[in-house]
């Protein structure tokens, strides 16, 4: 007969995801490569924000990104005739969140070498911010008419993001948003939060975005 | 769909460790899984179903669920509370500075295996 038994094991599903992402994060740092997490509703402006940006920044660093999707290349398709810099697609096969194995994976079919490399996660606010990507830091972009009461419906999402972008803030007067409630909501849940208001379309705030990112290449490397 | 990546990873672990443990079949996977973890028990039993079906040591587990009642601790007043009816707001003074202390777990506590 059969010999059953029960195995008792305890173990939080997250956790090896989340060493994982440690030793991942570990040998980005080890190569001086800043790997950034951009998280997003659908439709915020992800791809729009990363194409000023990058046309701003490429002549001083090497670029690439990985656009992760349940299907399709047109982000990475969009960013690569835009800007010129190397773009691959992911596709997470129906999944709704990147895990950092997935990461590992997009970062080894990089063709070229970069310093800094932005990865666009799935258009969602709930599970990719469960997931940690391995990512040395995670931004998120809400946009204008998503409303300004988002942090208080996804904690999580803003609690796990060093960087918040606000994008559309040329159309701030059709939708009543209010600007300043919304930065008070993103640092109750996250009182280390840096936040950057910025108009991808009028180029509002890029600026001080990629600011942000090249210090933050820099420190990468020890060279700050 | 947020419960089959889930699914997908708790698979991963689960046939890891018979693996480890020489196990030839797995009857069921028992997970403690948090009223505020984000994870819809119904969905997720639906999914393991399928998932599985495509497993080998895994092929007929079933998945039992245990859940964990979500309780969060305000600071101020220094009492607990259940999450699920009074969220951020604690009940007893009206504070907002509260947090989590149990209900977002996803955990793995144990299987009931077939030695090989």
């Amino acid at each position: 007969m059969d010999q059953v038994r029960v195995i008792e094991i305890k173990k939080s599903i997250f956790e090896d995801n989340d060493r994982d992402a440690d030793n991942l994060r570990a040998e980005l740092k080890g190569k001086g490569v800043f790997l950034l997490n951009l998280m997003s509703s659908p439709g915020s402006g992800k791809t729009t924000t990363l194409i000023k940006t990058i046309n701003s920044l490429k002549d001083r660093m090497k670029i690439a990104v990985m656009e992760a999707d349940i299907d399709s290349d047109v982000d990475a398709k969009k960013i690569q005739e835009a800007t010129g810099v190397h773009s691959i697609q992911l596709h997470t096969g129906g999944m709704c969140h990147l895990d950092a194995e997935m990461t590992r994976q997009g970062l080894a079919g990089l063709e070229q070498e970069a310093d800094l490399v932005i990865l666009e996660n799935v258009g969602n606010l709930v599970c990719p911010a469960e997931f940690d990507t391995g990512a040395t830091k995670n931004c998120m972009i809400l946009s204008v008419p998503e409303g300004h009461d988002k942090p208080l419906k996804y904690p999580l999402m803003f609690s796990v993001c060093d960087l918040v972008l606000i994008n559309k803030i040329d159309v701030m007067p059709y939708f009543d948003f209010d600007l300043d409630l919304c930065k008070k909501y993103v640092l109750k849940r996250n009182p280390n939060a840096r936040i950057i208001p910025i108009c991808a379309k009028t180029g509002e705030g890029i600026e001080e975005f990629a600011k942000w990112l090249e210090d933050n290449v820099h420190k990468q490397k020890g060279e700050k | 769909m947020h419960e089959l990546g889930i699914a997908f990873h708790c698979i991963k672990e689960v046939n890891k460790i018979a693996q480890e443990n020489n196990v030839a079949k797995i009857n069921s996977v028992t997970i403690q899984l948090g009223e505020v973890s984000t994870v819809i028990p119904e969905y997720f039993e639906d999914v393991w179903n399928w998932a599985v079906k495509k497993e080998t040591i895994l092929k007929d587990a079933k998945v039992k669920i245990e859940i964990i009642k979500a309780v969060t601790f305000c600071e101020d007043c220094k009492r607990e509370y259940p999450t699920v009816q009074f969220g951020k707001i604690c009940p007893n003074c009206g504070s907002d500075n509260t947090y989590l202390v149990t209900g977002n777990e996803f955990v793995i506590k144990e299987i009931e295996a077939v030695d090989q």
